[in-house]
């Protein structure tokens, strides 16, 4: 029996049907999760969200968030997240040497910037890395929703 | 009697002043249906969220999880986030927000202090010399998450130093295209009961709970991370209502303005034509008189 999975970022479902077994980036490493898993609530870090499904795999990249676990259901409220198929490596590319520049000609005003930076610096490479890894050219499942969000 | 240039001038302006608006009313209504959408999906991870939320409240011991869900008894300061428009035009929708405030806060015991969105509550509030923690204007037209999340954090920061013991959000409520409510809501501390009851809008499922958690890494890393966030995201909800709300309003205000500017024109239409008769008439009543005057020499 299939557990359900639900992935949302802030501005869209990105992610909406069953799964065989779930791999998340927990915050003290991966966990795989198969259907009827005890009740659980974990955050999770920076990295790849791998759902299967009869041998076919989806991957997303997931910056960050919450994950709750019921027996029948998984939820899953990122920070960002992105099926890798949909990942625009150009534009990844493009936010990252921008951040990079910026960050080589002189030292950000103050923390708050500092750390903004290096977390779009971080889910850049994330992506990049993601998109290099495990893309493989399929069509995304499509959920209701708009295009992915922007980015800062 | 005016004579025929000087209506004439007047119709002309008054049919300038209809294109304009018309032009607005056309802006505002595309706006509305992006503001709109960006409304309806932001809504999926706001009840995800109340749902894990509403769990955690269902767990034994939930008085002392998280002090942002903690009620205090003395309640001494009183923080209103009140959100409004950055521009005029929309007819009474940012007089509404603040007239809503101040009936709301005026007769209040306690001191209240504001933080404003957007520059018109801003000078409003200004000019009634309330006391204004802070103010965030010149939103962009679409916000993110992160662009408006310092608003929460400086609610929720100003609320565990115990700067305020309640923390209130006021915002303009989307119902429909038409009409739009100013609302107000307790941001902090968070009530999850009163809650609980949003989400049987939002879920299509109603579960029965498992047994109770497993956390990991603790119970209390996750709601400081949980807790806060959903502060802020109650008012990033909060921030795109209202928005949809002021473009819905400004788009009825701008069909009003378009609507009397056409009837003016038409009513000074009328006015063009009975003065470019009456003075024909007596053009020529004059040319019948002189023809009648030489006649009779």
């Amino acid at each position: 029996m299939p557990i359900r999975v639900e992935i949302v970022s802030q501005d869209r479902m990105v992610f909406e049907g069953d799964a065989d077994i779930v791999i998340v980036p927990g915050e003290q490493g991966e966990m795989g999760i198969l259907p009827n898993h005890a009740p659980l609530l974990s955050t999770l870090q920076f990295g790849i969200l791998k759902v299967r499904l009869q041998g076919e795999e989806e991957d997303f990249a997931i910056s960050g968030g919450i994950i709750e676990i019921q027996p029948d259901i998984i939820t899953v409220l990122a920070d960002s997240a992105e099926n890798v198929e949909e990942i625009d490596v150009a534009r990844a590319e493009a936010a990252k040497s921008r951040v990079e520049e910026y960050l080589e000609k002189e030292p950000p005003p103050d923390t708050d910037t500092y750390l903004a930076m290096e977390e779009a610096l971080k889910r850049s490479n994330l992506r990049l890395e993601a998109a290099r890894k495990y893309r493989l050219g399929r069509q995304p499942t499509q959920v209701s929703g708009r295009v992915p969000g922007e980015e800062v | 009697m005016p004579n025929t240039r000087e209506v004439r001038l007047r119709i002309k302006s008054v049919q300038n002043i209809a294109q304009v608006t018309q032009a607005l009313q056309a802006v505002s209504a595309s706006k509305v249906r992006k503001s709109m959408q960006a409304m309806y999906d932001t809504r999926p991870y706001a009840s995800k969220a109340w749902q894990v939320l509403t769990h955690i409240a269902a767990q034994p011991g939930r008085d002392t999880l998280h002090p942002l869900l903690t009620k205090r008894a003395d309640i001494k300061n009183v923080l209103v986030v009140m959100i409004s428009g950055d521009r005029g035009l929309a007819g009474a929708y940012n007089t509404n927000i603040v007239r809503f405030t101040l009936q709301h806060f005026n007769d209040y015991q306690v001191p209240v202090s504001y933080i404003t969105v957007g520059r018109k509550g801003r000078e409003m509030l200004f000019r009634r010399r309330k006391k204004i923690l802070a103010e965030f204007s010149n939103l962009p037209a679409a916000p993110t998450f992160v662009d408006v999340s310092a608003i929460g954090r400086l609610a929720v920061d100003e609320f565990l130093e115990g700067h305020a013991d309640e923390v209130f959000l006021v915002y303009s409520d989307f119902i429909n295209l038409v009409r739009q409510e100013p609302a107000i809501k307790k941001l902090l501390p968070l009530e999850v009961e009163a809650g609980a009851q949003r989400v049987e809008d939002y879920t299509r499922v109603e579960r029965k709970l498992a047994a109770s958690y497993i956390y990991e890494p603790g119970q209390t890393q996750i709601l400081d991370k949980i807790v806060p966030r959903f502060s802020s995201l109650q008012v990033y909800q909060a921030i795109m209502e209202s928005l949809a709300s002021e473009h819905a309003a400004r788009m009825v205000a701008m069909k009003n303005a378009t609507d009397s500017a056409t009837a003016l024109g038409d009513a000074l239409q009328l006015e063009y034509n009975q003065v470019r008769q009456q003075s024909i008439t007596s053009e020529m009543l004059d040319i019948a008189g002189g023809a009648e005057a030489l006649a009779r020499s």
